[in-house]
Parts: structure tokens; C-alpha cells; sequence
């Protein structure tokens, strides 16, 4: 259910003078440009440094630390800054009580999620911080929740797989909260800049997936035994999985970078390696894991036609435990997206997950250059693997 | 001359395809030689030694296909290699075609295909065990097709097997008879009242197809490897296939086909067979065996004589053995091929497909020739002149087709001994069935006559494991072998001993040639 | 140990076969009409020894 958009300071208890990033545990001096330049981008925002020279002091020296989104209870696109101030959407497991929260998708184009790191992005953060977060909460606190599940269900039937595409989810949302929007907003200026503001990003409810995605997932980490993956996240360096039943143990490896098609004039030379931690989406059945369920997307993403897309859902059956009971692909006869990536079954077929992704621009601040798929590596799964056969004795 | 490579990553094909493959690209205009092989270790080695071991090849791993062609011209290599690409492509792109998806996996195949109660399982030995157990797991019976699985192992599965009620048939099973499903290397014979418990495939093959040819059934018949009826494997899966066939009411009597098992063994068998109450033929085939009936059960030594055995019983008779069935016929030829036969040349040459065949003729050999006499690989004591071959054995399969399916290391050997002086008789057995080779006869025969043209008065004696209803058809390869100048018997021992009688002394063509028949 | 009395009753009316290893067993059965299909295994974990026990091991811990 997704209930309510805070500040990540209340939301994720989140002290000043750290910043979230994506993927598993980095280093500054391994992190790729875009997501160094976002890090300085969001420590200026914050006003814990004037420039981008004092920004960096502050990380080099530690004084701001940085720290996983996933470690704090998020989750985030690309390069997935979090900081303090920034409002977050907070969606609950409601069976479970466990709650994950993703920052409010910024738009396309020159974006702190691309590592851009201009006055726009700053200007915009402060919007977002202060206009747009709390109307969405209040709408959000109004309509007591909104069901995410219904919605992503609904969502894959119209052409959507939730990671590339997600402008009928976007649709389905904005329809959602308009009503309480428009009863809960101080004046219709405000709801008409929100709207514009959501009406013209069709992927703003990748943030929202991602994090629903991360509530579903987390209570997995603590079932003891099991060989299921829970999280996948890449931070532009290391590709990163947890495994339920090892806790929050990181298995790393160097990310690859993603192969598709490219915006004019951009190619391959200027892709950025894999980040994000959108990859949470491919854990819970979609994504790539859904392809087949977005025939619009396979064109775009470079795979080849229908038949490509559809046999790229049934290859990853051949990693997942079973089909989603909710999430059903029409062209598939209605059958659930493959869910649940079994450890052991990647490393004994050596078929790794395919996510569908984003391409960044290698240069800070060139934002989305393209779209892809990229494959999680193989030897993430193969010390997961053995620590799983070390924690029951076996190794 | 030029050789051309090319690489496949990760791409396995079992080696029975793969060996197709090569065989098509020899016949490829101007191809000297082809090899398409995974790249393990001893793979490699093999094409190092056919001088084919290119600086690609050696790259390759154990996961990834590689196919080296030596041919006369770039053009002719280049043409070949194409010509693989697209038979390797051709089946997957059927299959594609029609919609339906290969699986990667048994879980995967589970569930797709619901209702699968059978596992066959023929992947390299050393994954064989862990295969066989996750289908065990899932509540798959299993065929067991591999061999070289570690004793080990195949006590644990059984266990498991036995626990869950499960067969688990091997391993080195190569014939099954379930439900009227013919599984693996097997004969198309009638439905019937025999259920079968052997261990041993062509073993098998022999006693349905005689079945057959006397027009009995089969019910069931259960494979169950050739170490089960062992001390330490206990004769798990015969016991439990006898409780099947004890409780089956098609099943009107019960046969069994082996090896001589520990003492404590055959005893705990033929306890149940006896508690079974159905009458019983069981089938050792060992040296000084004491056949004889005692209430249901019949013990005979031979594969013919087990199916005579059953048989005479289903009919009310009482079961005869004899030498030959048509006494006549026989004293005929071999007085024939006796007065043919070249001065030196007295050796029975046996060039076996099926093992449990060799090892039959080895048996019946032994006290007609003399046990020190009769030679070979079969683990018997004597050095020769007279020689049984299982050409089957692994020492023979290193990187090559068993010659169930390919006959070429067959034809070597049949011009290997006919060309040695005192070779007298060439032995050999022609089996027929799903999933042998489309004309085995057809394969042979060249050599045989080729044999025969070399050599004043060599004989050949042969026997057809087949019947009627096989897709290669009895008759027609029976026709096939005696155009080629060989005399067919209707079984193996039969055969075995038209070559003792040809062959050996006097006295020997005497004693089985003597009387009236049956 | 389970009773085999019944072992050919409960294999049903039709054997229905999952084929792991040679393709030429699947396209037999084909040929007769045997319900089949045809596994495009190979060796688990790339064949790497270690890891394939590992495997085995872990698929057997799984409550059964």
C-alpha cells in the first residue's frame, strides 16, 4: 500500500551529513562519475557545502558518510541519492507491517538520478521538498493508501513491465490520487503544477515499484534456509544481491554494462556501466522478468520482436520457484510472471536475471542515453552459493 | 589442405549427437576429417591425436562445442563448417517453430510437462547420480540410462528409491518394457502375460524378441542394472520389481534375467519368487550353473532357454533344452563349412555389440572349446586361439559411437580378423529395435562379404536380435546377412554353437549334432 | 520401504517421459506417440565439480 510521502529525514530516520546512494556498500574513489556527481549535486542542495570542491572535501574526509539506500529502508533509480531533506514515498506491507520508501521521481532528461548537477536539479529538489511532497502526503494520508498490487496487476495488462515502462502505472496512479489531490491542495495552482509535473513523466512510478518492490522483498531476508534472492542493486561499480536466509549479506561483483538501443547521437561508447537499484522490480517477477508482457518495450530495448520477449520470460522460469499469483501476462495465457530467483538454479543453468534498464550517458549530467537489458553477473550467485552451503554445514 | 575451427561457447549437445554430426561433415565434399567435440581435457587430447587439435580448439572449455574440419580447399572447410551450423540449428529451430520450449532443466520440464511420472536419464555418469535423485525427489521413476555411476551412489538411490516406492532402473540400463512403452534400446513385441525383471538391456532383448517370435507378450519389463543382484546393492530393485510383477494381474509368469548373484542374494530372490506363487523361469548366466526345475521355478543358463523355458510352461509342456532347432539344417552346414574350412584355421573370431551377447557366447564357448581356450575382453581366463569380443566395452567407445548405433569399429575388426590365419569363423550379433541403427545388417554386410572373398571357407554365423514388427524389419536384415554369405540362427547361443561346432573338434560338432532334435 | 504391489497401477494409463541426455531417446518416443520432452541439460554449474556438489547437496536440504 503506498501511504504517505515524508521527508526521508522522519521516514527513514535519516541523519544529516549522510547520503544514500544505490546499490551495495561504496567507496568514494571507486564511485563512477555520475553518481560522484551526484553525491556533490545533493550535499549542495542540502547546504552542508557551497560548492562542489567543499562538497567533496566533506566525503573525502568522511564527515558526510555514505551509506546504501537499502541499508536505511530505500530504494533508488540509477543513481539513487537520498538525502535528508528529500520526501520519500513510504509504502507498507500490510501483512508483514514492514515498510520501504523511493524519493518522488524526478522527470527525464537533466536529473539528479543522471548525475547532473546544475542549478535546475537543485531548483527542482527544492520544489519537490517543498511543494510536492507534502501535497502527495497529504492526498496520500487522505485516501487512507493506495493498493499497489491491484495497480501493478492492472498495469501489466495494458503493455507495461514495470522497470522501462511504466507510463500506464504512471496513468493508473495519477488517475489514483487526483480526486484527494484536488480535495486536499491549498489552491488549483499547486494541483495543476503537480499534475503537469507528474502528467508529463512517464516513468514516475518506477520510484514507487521499486519501493513496493523492496517491501514485498525484505521480510524474505530473515526466513532462514532459503536460497531465494531478495535484492538485486548495482551502483555504477559492483553489482550487489542479498539472499533470503543470509540476511543483509552483500555478494558482489563488477557490474556489466547494459547493450541496447541508443537516443541519437548517443552509442555504446557512452554508456555508463549498470546502476540502480531498480533491479529490485526483476525480484519480484517483473521487469525483464515480465517482458513478455510488454511487446512496446521490446523494440525499444533491442531484444527483437514478440517471440524474443516471450522467450526471454520463459528463460527466466528456468531460475524462478514458481509464478506470481497476481502479476499475469496476457500473451502468456494469463500466466504469472516468473518469480522468486533460486540461487541454485542460476548457478546450475549459469542463466543469470535479465533486467530491462535505463542507459545512462558516462558523462555526469548527460542523463538517459538509451535503453537495454543488462545481465546480473554470474559470480554474485556463485559465493551466494556457497554461503548458503556453508550456513547449513554443508561446504 | 586446409583446417578451419569453429567455437561455440557454452553450448553442450550429447555425444551421440555430436558424433552424428562428424559422421555427416566426413561426407562433405573434400573433407579429409571433421571432429565436433565439447572441449574437456580428454576431448581435446582425441582431437590432438587426429592432428586436429587446433590454437582455437585448445582454447576451448569443457562447456563449449568445438568443430574442426580438415579439408582439401578453404572453400570445401568453409562449406562444412556451414553445413554444421545448420544441422545444429535445424532441430531447435523445429522445435521453436512449432511453439513449444525446450526446458534447461528437470524442474523446469516437470512443469511443463504435467502428469510426467518417468525420468530417462543418459547424461555423462558423473551427473547421473545427482540427476536420478532429483527426479527420485520429485516422485519420478527413473530410467537410469548412464553408466560409470559410483556403487555408492547407486546404493543411496535405490534406498531412496525404495522408500518412496520408486523404480529406479540401473544403472547401464538400457531396456524397459512399462506399460507397453517400449523405453530406450528396445524391440516392438506384442503386449502379454511375461513380466521381466533383467539385468541386463540386449540381455533382454534377446528373451522378448524369442518371446515374441513364439507368440508370447511382454507385460512390464523392468531393468534393473547389472550390479543390483550384488552383495551390496542386495537385488533392491529386483526384489521390488518382483513384488510388482507378483501383484500385477497381467503379469502370468515372472522371468528373470542375470548374472549368478551371491549365494545370499539369489537366495533372498528366489525366496520372493517362490512366495510370489507364480510360476517362475530365471536366467543365470554364469559357468556351472545347475538348471533344473523345483516346483514354480525353472533355473535355465541360457537367454534362449529362459524364453523357451516360459514358453513351454505357458503352454502346459515341459521345457526341453535343445542345441538347435532345426538339427538338420545345421548338421548340414556344418559339415559344409567343416569340409571348407582351410588347413590352420580353426579360431572362433566373436565381434560383438551387445555385451551380455559376447558374454552369453563366451559361456557356451568355454566348455566346448576349452575354458583356456576362448579369449577376448570378457574377463574369462583363456588365451586363445578362439576369441570373444564386446565391442562395446569402454576400452573400445573412447571418443567413439557404441556400436549398437555405429558399425565402423565393427567393420575394422571383422577385416582385422579375417585377415589373421587361423580365423575360421566370424561371430557376431545384429541387434535390431527403436533406437538402434536404421540397418545394421545393411552396415555389416559389405565387410562380411568383403571378409569372405579374402578368405577360402570362412564362415560367418550370425544371429538377429529382432522381431517382425521392428522398424527395421527381421526378415528383411536376416535376408540381408545371408546374402552376404552368413548363416543365420534364430538365437545366440545357437549361434555360439554352430561356431563351436564349425571350429572346434570332431567330437563337439557330434555331441550337439546327435539325436533328432528335440 | 513402500509396498510395490501396486507399483503398476499407480504408473496410470500413459508414461510420460521427461528425457535427460541423448535427444535421440526423446525422438524415438516421439515417433511412437509417447508423450516426451526433451531436457537441454548440461553439466550444472559450467561442470565445475565442486560447485555441482554443492548443488546436489542444497537440493537435498530441502525438506523432502
Amino acid at each position: 500500500m503506498l501511504v504517505d510521502c515524508v521527508p526521508a529525514r522522519e521516514a527513514l530516520g535519516l541523519a544529516d551529513r549522510t547520503v544514500l546512494h544505490s546499490g551495495p556498500p561504496l567507496a568514494w574513489e571507486r564511485a563512477c562519475p555520475p553518481v560522484q556527481t551526484a553525491i556533490l549535486c545533493a550535499i549542495r542542495y542540502e547546504g552542508w557545502a557551497a560548492d562542489d570542491a567543499g562538497a567533496q572535501r566533506l566525503v573525502e574526509s568522511g564527515t558526510v558518510k555514505l551509506a546504501p539506500c537499502h541499508h536505511a529502508g530505500a530504494a533508488g533509480p540509477m543513481t539513487g541519492i537520498v538525502t535528508a531533506s528529500m520526501p520519500v514515498f513510504v509504502v507498507e506491507n500490510r501483512p508483514r507491517g514492514n515498510r520501504a520508501f523511493a524519493t518522488i521521481n524526478e522527470g527525464l532528461g537533466k536529473v539528479l538520478r543522471f548525475g547532473a548537477n546544475d542549478e535546475s536539479v537543485v531548483t527542482r529538489l527544492r520544489w519537490l521538498a517543498r511543494e510536492a511532497g507534502p501535497l502527495l502526503g497529504v492526498a496520500l494520508r487522505v485516501a487512507g493508501g493506495l493498493d499497489l498490487r491491484a495497480l501493478v496487476a492492472q498495469a501489466l495488462r495494458m503493455g507495461d513491465e514495470l522497470h522501462q515502462r511504466n507510463v500506464a502505472a504512471s496513468s493508473l496512479l495519477a488517475r489514483a490520487l487526483m480526486p484527494h489531490l484536488a480535495r486536499t491542495a491549498p489552491d488549483t495552482g499547486a494541483v495543476a503544477q503537480l499534475a503537469e509535473f507528474i502528467g508529463g513523466n512517464d516513468q514516475f512510478f518506477l520510484n514507487v515499484a521499486m519501493a513496493a518492490a523492496k517491501a514485498a522483498t525484505d521480510p524474505c531476508l530473515d526466513v532462514a534456509g532459503a536460497t531465494m534472492v531478495a535484492t538485486m542493486a548495482r551502483n555504477g561499480t559492483d553489482f550487489g544481491i542479498r539472499v533470503a536466509g543470509l540476511g543483509g549479506r552483500w555478494f558482489t561483483a563488477p557490474v556489466n554494462t547494459p547493450q541496447g538501443l541508443y537516443f541519437p547521437p548517443y552509442s555504446a561508447a557512452d554508456a555508463n556501466p549498470d546502476v540502480g537499484d531498480s533491479a529490485i522490480v526483476e525480484t519480484v517477477g517483473l521487469g525483464g522478468f515480465a517482458m513478455a508482457a510488454s511487446p512496446a518495450v521490446v523494440g525499444f530495448v533491442g531484444a527483437g520482436g514478440l517471440r524474443d520477449a516471450i522467450r526471454i520470460t520463459e528463460e527466466m522460469g528456468e531460475i524462478t520457484l514458481g509464478e506470481h499469483p497476481h502479476f499475469r501476462i496476457p500473451t502468456l495465457d494469463d500466466r504469472g510472471t516468473p518469480v522468486g530467483i533460486d540461487v541454485r538454479k542460476v548457478v546450475e543453468t549459469g542463466i543469470t536475471p535479465l533486467i530491462n534498464t535505463g542507459i545512462a550517458g558516462r558523462k555526469p549530467g548527460t542523463g538517459q542515453i538509451g535503453a537495454g537489458v543488462v545481465r546480473a553477473p554470474l559470480a554474485c550467485f556463485e559465493q551466494a552459493l556457497e554461503a548458503l552451503a556453508r550456513a547449513r554445514g554443508l561446504a | 589442405m586446409t583446417t578451419r575451427t569453429t567455437f561455440k561457447r557454452s553450448f553442450y549437445q550429447d555425444s551421440v549427437a555430436l558424433m552424428g554430426l562428424a559422421r555427416e561433415l566426413r561426407t562433405g565434399a573434400g573433407v579429409r576429417e571433421a571432429a565436433a567435440l565439447m572441449g574437456t581435457p580428454a576431448n581435446l587430447a582425441l582431437m590432438a591425436e587426429a592432428g586436429l587439435l587446433t590454437d582455437e580448439a585448445r582454447a576451448a572449455g569443457p562447456n563449449d562445442l568445438v568443430i574442426v574440419v580438415s579439408a582439401e580447399s578453404a572453400g570445401e572447410a568453409d562449406a562444412a563448417l556451414a553445413r554444421a551450423e545448420s544441422l545444429l540449428t535445424a532441430r531447435r529451430a523445429r522445435v521453436e517453430a512449432s511453439g513449444r520450449r525446450l526446458p534447461r532443466t528437470l524442474d523446469s520440464a516437470a512443469r511443463q510437462l504435467e502428469g510426467a511420472n518417468l525420468a530417462l536419464i543418459s547424461v555423462p555418469g558423473a551427473f547421473a547420480a545427482a540427476e536420478a535423485r532429483k527426479a527420485l525427489r520429485r516422485g519420478l521413476h527413473v530410467m537410469l540410462f548412464s553408466d560409470n555411476v559410483r556403487l555408492e551412489d547407486e546404493i543411496a538411490l535405490k534406498r531412496f528409491a525404495v522408500a518412496r516406492g520408486l523404480l529406479l532402473m540401473g544403472p547401464d540400463c538400457g531396456t524397459a518394457y512399462l506399460n507397453g512403452v517400449p523405453l530406450g534400446f528396445a524391440n516392438a513385441v506384442p503386449r502379454g502375460r511375461i513380466g521381466l525383471v533383467a539385468a541386463s538391456g540386449t540381455g533382454l532383448q534377446q528373451v522378448v524378441t524369442l518371446l515374441a517370435a513364439a507368440g508370447e507378450g511382454v507385460s512390464q519389463a523392468v531393468g534393473v542394472g547389472g550390479r543390483d543382484m550384488s552383495e551390496p546393492v542386495a537385488a533392491a530393485m529386483t526384489l521390488a520389481a518382483l513384488d510388482a510383477l507378483g501383484a500385477d494381474p497381467s503379469t502370468e509368469l515372472i522371468v528373470v534375467v542375470g548374472k549368478p548373484p551371491a549365494p545370499a542374494v539369489r537366495a533372498s530372490v528366489e525366496a520372493r519368487l517362490r512366495a510370489l506363487g507364480k510360476p517362475a523361469v530365471v536366467a543365470m548366466l554364469g559357468r556351472e550353473i545347475a538348471t533344473g526345475s523345483a516346483g514354480p521355478l525353472t533355473t535355465v543358463a541360457t537367454l534362449e532357454d529362459a524364453a523357451a523355458a516360459a514358453v513351454a510352461r505357458r503352454a502346459g509342456r515341459a521345457f526341453q533344452p535343445r542345441a538347435f532347432s532345426d538339427v538338420a539344417t545345421a548338421r548340414h552346414r556344418v559339415k559344409e563349412y567343416r569340409a571348407a574350412r582351410g588347413p590352420g584355421a580353426a579360431a572362433v573370431r566373436g565381434l560383438y555389440a551387445g555385451g551380455t551377447l559376447a558374454y552369453e557366447a563366451l559361456l557356451i564357448l568355454e566348455p566346448l572349446l576349452g575354458a583356456g581356450a576362448v579369449g577376448g575382453n570378457l574377463g574369462g581366463h583363456g588365451g586363445g586361439p578362439h576369441r570373444v569380443l564386446d565391442l562395446g566395452a569402454d576400452e573400445f567407445t573412447v571418443g567413439r559411437a557404441h556400436p549398437m548405433l555405429d558399425a565402423a569399429l565393427r567393420v575394422e575388426e571383422i577385416g582385422r580378423a579375417a585377415k589373421e590365419p587361423d580365423t575360421a569363423v566370424l561371430l557376431v550379433d545384429v541387434v535390431l529395435g527403436h533406437g538402434a541403427a536404421p540397418d545394421p545388417a545393411g552396415d555389416i554386410a559389405p565387410a562380411l562379404e568383403a571378409a569372405r572373398r579374402g578368405r577360402r571357407g570362412l564362415a560367418v554365423v550370425a544371429s538377429v536380435v529382432g522381431t517382425a514388427a521392428d522398424p527395421q524389419a527381421l526378415a528383411a536384415q536376416t535376408a540381408r546377412l545371408e546374402a552376404a554369405g552368413a548363416w543365420v540362427l534364430p538365437s545366440n547361443a545357437q549361434a555360439a554353437r554352430a561356431a563351436a561346432c564349425i571350429a572346434g573338434e570332431a567330437r563337439v560338432a557330434e555331441a550337439l549334432l546327435a539325436g533328432g532334435g528335440a | 520401504m513402500a509396498d510395490f504391489r501396486d507399483l503398476f497401477t499407480r504408473l496410470g494409463g500413459e508414461i510420460r517421459v521427461i528425457n535427460l541426455g541423448l535427444e535421440s531417446f526423446a525422438e524415438t518416443l516421439e515417433a511412437m506417440g509417447v508423450p516426451v520432452l526433451h531436457v537441454q541439460w548440461s553439466p550444472p554449474a559450467g561442470g565445475d565439480p565442486e560447485r555441482a556438489r554443492l548443488l546436489s547437496l542444497l537440493d537435498d536440504e530441502d525438506g523432502s
